[in-house]
């Protein structure tokens, strides 16, 4: 399946390479170089390229991209999400997966790529399988056999996990250590954890139960004809968070091109303009209430263009503690099979994902 | 030179303790690497382990480290086993290279394999095997031959793992090795099943009649197999059943190719009738579709759209949408599916249009597809929407993205023929746009759009042609050319002009806008040529001697053509005719049409390529073969499957192995649910493997069964005093089922005359297949007397069976008829009714040639007739059976009853709950079957019971005498629930009836057709009160 993997930085360094069946030059890279060189922005490299000889399929992540050699037919999503898997993996075990982590734990990195393809083929993913196997860095290495160490036996935890609302929940999709058959049956999550952080289940609310989004923007952004200012005014605030304060809020905005600078002045935090890649980014912090952040100013223009016809989003990231505004609540929590008394808690959070507001 | 520089630099940045090494690459590598072979030399472990890092570093860094070679290989034996690691990975890799040296490790690996560690000796047959040297080919074989029967799960995918590194190697073992798959497909252990498949992919995809023993062995195992194992086998099961199943809408499609010819092939093809194989795999692999792993989303994403009937497909998109918040390669690769899903079988995305809306933070490539997706999923009632989204994306920064936007408004409106002028209109304003590329592409598509109308819109013809002033890209500058000579005599005053001054800036024109002056040139000389005469031979004569000789070319053909001269020869004749005939528009699209030729998921897909290695993904078969090769006779004590399940042991990853965790803990929550399931499976393949349902072969499945019985026995205590929360269902359904029996014994008689007990029937297997309640079912059987007498048939009890009257004696002159459903499946169409039918002769007569005739029914109603009676004397009786196919209604079936003397008008009304079979679930399947049928299909009615039906078993009794139902085996005592499937369509029917004090009680019917539900809650109910 996967042949061989090669490690490419954001200036185009070839920093890593391993190779699961006969070596692969590094040549082959060429065509990805090609290809990024064709592609306007770094991610807009195709995942998927075609060579005479081979097919190369990439991630980008933490701004490296992950490069595998495929010879033959194989599902391009197997190779993707294995190459999720692979970084994933690394910031486990690295705290970070940069250049230099990497580089520096050249060995375990390597040790790590040895296990968890064979042939090609994934073996070991599980992150507790693969620590087993190989110690993180940071754990001092015994010169305990490691493999011996596999055959003690981790006790057997049961963890019903009741939901109060599943009818609330949509589309769900579980870790493989979840019984699907009880949450199909009975709609309780029961599982065995593997150890360390683990994505227990993601869910989707149902479109039936309306979210309602907890801040709110308005805007009024304007460009004149003829005239080298525009005017900028941008307020937040929050809505219906039940007193939960919206924290670590950052809003970010592409400016049109034709304007030069922004001359703006934030109520509260601060913000940077970069004129060359006309991106600006406010990080504004908490939302008060009762004094709602606002950036308002002017904008220059390059004098003699006319208007900018586009308007520009704003992506808006934002946290709140102690609440997850889906609704969605852990009814009870038991666990089996342990004879300690467990400190049981439970910690909810909601976080933008992925928000954007048009103007 | 410059290229040692940098290797240099960069091995002094990672070892500053080395003195610099002199400048010559060849020379400083051989020194360089003295120190690190006198470390591999010595005799510590610490300095052999730091050296052996550093090697590692250099081949992750792609530098060569070869000559070290002799050096790290003799440290393949070294007790450290951290410096053994990295010796290997250091062998594996440059083995290939150094073939004579390698040798040397050979012999270190072969003791590996005889260690009494599992794990020792997995990794010495991964390393073995790595090792790219034809020499040790048969090493290697003989290697993974007895791997493949090690005790150890974990040794045995090792050698599985190792067959397409051998046949890579050397595919001329491919014989040998497919012995071993078949040995090793054949194993239980969901740790060896996915790296089986894989390695039967990459050897032998082909021998597709390997999988037929394990096909519902994989079915079964699929959930607790690994992530990455699962995606291989759902690949290589879609292909499996393409090629041994039927295509579930076979119907469907006819019904899109030919209306009329429908209802002659409908009367002549048998209903189709789903496989119950095909339908394990449907129903094992739906729960897959939560996976919190993209590519096994995928995979059954693409099962259901390559193999699920029409109606079921739509389970999957819910699932891709989700894909969409992933990764963005993620989402790169769904989309293109989705896309080309969205051309087959729009109507299941369509609730989730929203999701396919653009952010501007997507990267370009994301967005196209979104707007591909949007525009495969635009219709009559959302093109409003998706316009005004598109408004939105035609003000984006993002230029290519604005083109594509365009490009999409213009395949709306050229499929949409309500909004077509809207976007036309629309289109217009943006070539005023001050963007030169958005006017392009507006271009192109408008000239696409108005070859469809060309007469309605010359005004924009005309605003076109003013634009050929301003606009540069070449592309859109032929378009206008190509319109105005195309529409030349809608715009008879412009035209000219436009070739005037194109005639004047020709030279500097691409060629593509060239070919179309000279294109418009010929046809207003042949519409104009009063005016334009000189102006084409302008044209023509710089043409002429243009550098570019397709533009020669064209310039001579067409002088030849338009230009009569004595030569010319007669096709001048028609140059109007050739260069004015009316075009046919432009078809808009899109570039997924027909891609799902190709496997969904696959590379081949995502390229519109056959890539390497791909496998055609087979078309359905005409006639499905023969299902009995899936039979497996049991041999050895079920239990041992699932012991090891991926998902209990976890970490441990079922390297115990069974024989260790037998007892422990692990064992018992490795008892999952699922673990029933494997069992009733393999008891249905012994009832099914006696097909004529004979006594000795009975009695010889009994016995295998009563050895596995006790093997198992112990196991099974153990489990259930460890497990007491286990011992609840698993005792009480017993009681059951020995009750049910009681019942059924009534009824044996019946049975034995009327001859049914034949057990080759699909229906059967599937109605016997993977419940819980078969296994108590066989438990007590063997306590009873009466084994062989049962089939899994009786369990519902069809007690006193109602007789009809058909015909009565006085209208019959002598003849008179009954019928009673004999609730038995139609051996000849499982889609029908049978109907037992019973004729007593009263008349003093000889009755002859008693047959049916002139059979009268509601459409889609099929009637097989019984057989002709031949004479029978006064005084005398006689049966038969006849099947009807009432279409899941209880419409009534009229024919005629011929005697050799008369005929009757004789009708049969089915009571509804004849119309359904029993089907036998689970409590937990018939929970999630429940929870499906909310809303409209259920029916809830409170009722008070008889007095004397207040106890269970009257209330079973009432129900099952009601309705052809099983009864679901249920944990609480308050409720009594029943299933079955309706004959013709196999809907689900579901009942419940919970009690409560003094006899009141709850009636709950869920079915999809919600008129037999209806008529079903007042049958019960009427059955139940009075």
């Amino acid at each position: 399946m996967i042949h061989s993997l090669f490690l490419i930085n954001a200036s185009g360094d070839i920093f890593l390479e391993k190779h699961w069946k006969s070596v692969v030059s590094r040549s082959v890279c060429d065509y990805f170089f090609e290809a990024q060189e064709r592609a306007s922005e770094p991610e807009n490299v195709p995942p998927v390229i075609p060579t005479p000889h081979h097919y190369l399929i990439s991630v980008l992540r933490h701004r490296i991209y992950f490069v595998a050699v495929i010879q033959s037919e194989v599902p391009p999503l197997f190779v993707i999400e294995f190459l999720h898997r692979v970084v994933d993996t690394f910031q486990d075990y690295f705290g970070v997966c940069t250049e230099a982590a990497i580089k520096d734990n050249v060995v375990v990195v390597y040790e790590l790529l040895e296990e968890m393809l064979d042939n090609g083929f994934p073996l070991a993913t599980e992150s507790n399988i693969l620590k087993e196997l190989i110690k993180p860095p940071t754990i001092l290495r015994t010169m305990v056999n490691t493999i011996t160490g596999l055959l003690m036996l981790l006790p057997l935890r049961h963890s019903p996990l009741r939901t109060r609302n599943p009818r609330l929940l949509d589309d769900v999709s579980f870790h493989p250590c979840v019984r699907f058959k009880r949450w199909e049956a009975e709609r309780i999550l029961s599982f065995i954890p593997p150890d360390g952080n683990f994505r227990l289940l993601s869910y989707h609310v149902s479109s039936q139960n309306l979210v309602a989004i907890p801040v709110y923007v308005k805007h009024n952004i304007t460009f004149r004809e003829g005239s080298s200012q525009g005017r900028f005014d941008l307020t937040l605030g929050p809505k219906q968070t039940m007193g939960k304060v919206v924290e670590s809020v950052l809003v970010s905005s592409q400016l049109p091109r034709g304007v030069l600078n922004a001359n703006l002045n934030p109520s509260q935090g601060t913000y940077t303009f970069d004129p060359v890649t006309k991106l600006l980014s406010w990080d504004v912090g908490k939302i008060n209430p009762q004094k709602l952040p606002s950036l308002k100013g002017t904008m220059s223009l390059q004098a003699g263009a006319s208007k900018p016809d586009e308007n520009p989003t704003f992506n808006i990231q934002f946290k709140i503690q102690q609440m997850a505004i889906s609704g969605l609540k852990v009814n009870r929590l038991d666990m089996y099979g342990e004879k300690y008394k467990p400190f049981k808690g439970i910690k909810y959070m909601t976080k933008a994902g992925k928000f954007q507001v048009r103007t | 030179a410059e290229n040692g520089e940098k290797i240099d630099k960069s091995e002094q940045l990672s070892f500053p303790e080395e003195t610099r090494p002199c400048v010559i690459p060849g020379c400083f590598s051989a020194r360089r690497h003295d120190d690190l072979k006198e470390m591999l030399d010595s005799n510590k472990d610490s300095l052999k382990l730091e050296a052996m890092k550093r090697i590692v570093a250099m081949i992750a860094r792609g530098k060569n480290a070869s000559d070290l070679f002799p050096a790290v290989v003799k440290n393949v034996a070294c007790k450290n086993i951290e410096v053994k690691k990295l010796v290997y990975v250091y062998l594996v890799r440059y083995a290939e290279e150094q073939q004579d040296l390698a040798l040397l490790s050979i012999s270190t690996f072969q003791r590996g394999l005889k260690d009494p560690n599992q794990l020792i000796r997995a990794s010495a047959l991964r390393v073995l095997s790595s090792i790219r040297v034809t020499i040790i080919v048969p090493i290697m074989m003989l290697a993974i031959k007895e791997a493949a029967s090690d005790m150890s799960p974990y040794v045995r995918k090792t050698a599985a793992h190792a067959i397409p590194k051998l046949y890579s190697l050397d595919p001329e073992q491919k014989d040998q090795l497919i012995e071993v798959i078949e040995k090793l497909l054949a194993d239980k252990t969901t740790l060896v099943a996915g790296s089986v498949v894989m390695a039967f992919e990459e050897v032998c995809p082909e021998r597709i009649d390997l999988i037929h023993k394990n096909y519902r062995k994989l079915c079964n195992l699929l959930i607790d197999v690994e992530e990455w194992g699962q995606v291989v086998i759902i690949n290589m099961l879609t292909r499996y059943a393409r090629t041994q199943f039927l295509n579930p809408n076979i119907n469907d499609e006819d019904e899109e190719k030919d209306k009329k010819a429908e209802a002659v092939t409908m009367a002549k093809r048998k209903p189709y009738v789903m496989d119950p194989d095909h339908r394990l795999l449907l129903r094992n692999t739906k729960p897959l579709l939560q996976s919190r792993n993209a590519a096994v989303v995928m995979a059954v994403a693409q099962l259901y759209f390559h193999l699920a009937p029409k109606a079921e497909v739509g389970v999957i998109a819910k699932a891709l949408v989700r894909l969409l918040r992933s990764h963005s390669e993620v989402q790169y690769v769904v989309l293109q599916n989705v896309a080309t899903m969205t051309i087959k079988r729009r109507g299941m995305f369509e609730p989730y249009l929203k999701s396919f809306y653009i952010r501007s933070t997507d990267p370009t490539q994301i967005k196209i597809l979104k707007l591909e997706v949007l525009t495969n999923l635009a219709n009559e009632t959302n093109i409003s929407t998706i316009l005004r989204e598109f408004q939105t994306y035609i003000k984006s920064m993002d230029k290519d993205f604005v083109a594509a936007t365009i490009q999409a408004i213009g395949r709306c409106a050229t499929n949409i023929g309500e909004v077509r002028d809207t976007c036309l209109n629309g289109l217009v304003q943006l070539l005023s746009n001050r963007d030169e590329l958005v006017v392009a592409e507006s271009v192109v598509v408008i000239k696409k759009l108005l070859q469809m109308q060309p007469e309605k819109h010359s005004d924009i013809i005309k605003h076109m042609a003013k634009l050929t002033d301003n606009i540069q890209v070449p592309m859109a500058r032929a378009s206008i050319l190509w319109l105005i000579g195309e529409y030349c005599e809608h715009v008879p005053k412009i035209a000219p002009d436009v070739l005037r001054k194109m005639a004047k800036s020709f030279t500097n024109e691409e060629d593509i806008v060239k070919l179309q002056i000279i294109n418009l040139a010929a046809k207003l000389y042949l519409t104009n040529s009063k005016q334009t005469k000189l102006l084409t031979q302008y044209v023509l004569n710089l043409a002429k001697y243009d550098q570019n000789y397709d533009i020669r070319d064209r310039a001579r053909f067409i002088r030849q053509l338009i230009v009569p001269t004595e030569k010319s020869g007669a096709l001048s004749k028609y140059a109007k005719k050739l260069f004015l005939a009316l075009k046919p528009a432009p078809v808009l699209e899109s570039p997924f049409k027909d891609r799902d030729h190709f496997q969904l998921g696959s590379l081949s897909h995502l390229l519109n390529a056959k890539a390497g290695g791909y496998q055609e993904l087979p078309d359905w078969p005409e006639a499905a073969p023969d299902p009995s090769v899936r039979n497996v006779e049991v041999k050895e004590s079920v239990r041992a499957v699932g012991t090891v399940t991926y998902r209990d042991t976890g970490a441990l990853w079922g390297l115990q192995g069974p024989q260790k965790m037998e007892g422990s803990e692990g064992l018992c929550s490795a008892l999952t649910p699922t673990t029933h399931c494997h069992l009733p499976s393999s008891e249905s393949d012994s009832a099914s493997g006696s097909e004529s349902g004979s006594e000795d072969s009975r009695s010889g499945s009994e016995s295998d069964e009563s050895k596995e019985a006790s093997e198992s026995e112990e196991e099974e205590e153990e489990d259930l005093k460890t497990k007491k929360n286990k011992e609840k269902p698993l005792k009480k359904p017993v009681q059951e089922s020995e009750r049910y029996i009681v019942l059924s014994n009534s009824s044996q008689q019946r049975e034995g005359e009327a001859g049914f007990l034949c057990t080759n029937d699909p229906q059967f297997r599937m109605n016997s297949c993977r419940s819980a309640e078969t296994v108590f079912y066989k438990t007590t059987q063997q306590t009873s007397d009466s084994p062989g007498l049962f089939s899994p048939q009786t369990i519902a009890p069809s007690s006193a069976l109602k007789s009809y009257e058909l015909l009565h004696r006085i209208t019959g002159e002598g003849l008179s008829v009954e019928y009673c459903f004999s609730r038995q499946p139609f051996i000849p169409d499982a889609n029908m009714v049978a109907v037992q039918v019973h004729f007593t002769n009263n008349s003093t007569s000889d009755t002859k040639s008693l047959h049916m005739d002139d059979v009268k029914l509601q459409s889609g109603m099929r009637v097989k007739e019984f057989p002709e009676i031949g004479a029978w004397d006064p005084e005398d009786t006689a049966t038969a059976v006849m099947g009807i196919d009432f279409c899941d209604s209880t419409q009534t079936a009229n024919f005629q009853l011929c005697t050799h003397t008369r005929k009757f008008f004789v009708s049969i009304q089915p009571p509804v709950g004849e119309l359904m079979r029993p089907f036998f679930m689970t409590e937990n399947e018939f929970k999630k079957e429940q929870g499906q049928l909310m809303g409209m299909n259920e029916i809830t009615e409170k009722l008070t019971l008889d007095v004397k039906c207040r106890n269970e078993h009257a209330i079973v009794q009432k129900v099952t005498t009601a309705a052809n139902l099983s009864r679901v085996p249920c944990g609480s005592d308050k409720e009594c629930r029943f299933a079955g499937r309706t004959v013709t369509s196999s809907s689900l029917v579901l009942v419940t009836v919970a009690t409560k004090d003094q006899g009141a009680a709850q009636l709950t019917v869920n079915c999809e057709k919600m008129v037999i539900g209806t008529m079903l809650v007042k049958d019960i109910l009427l059955a139940l009160t009075q």
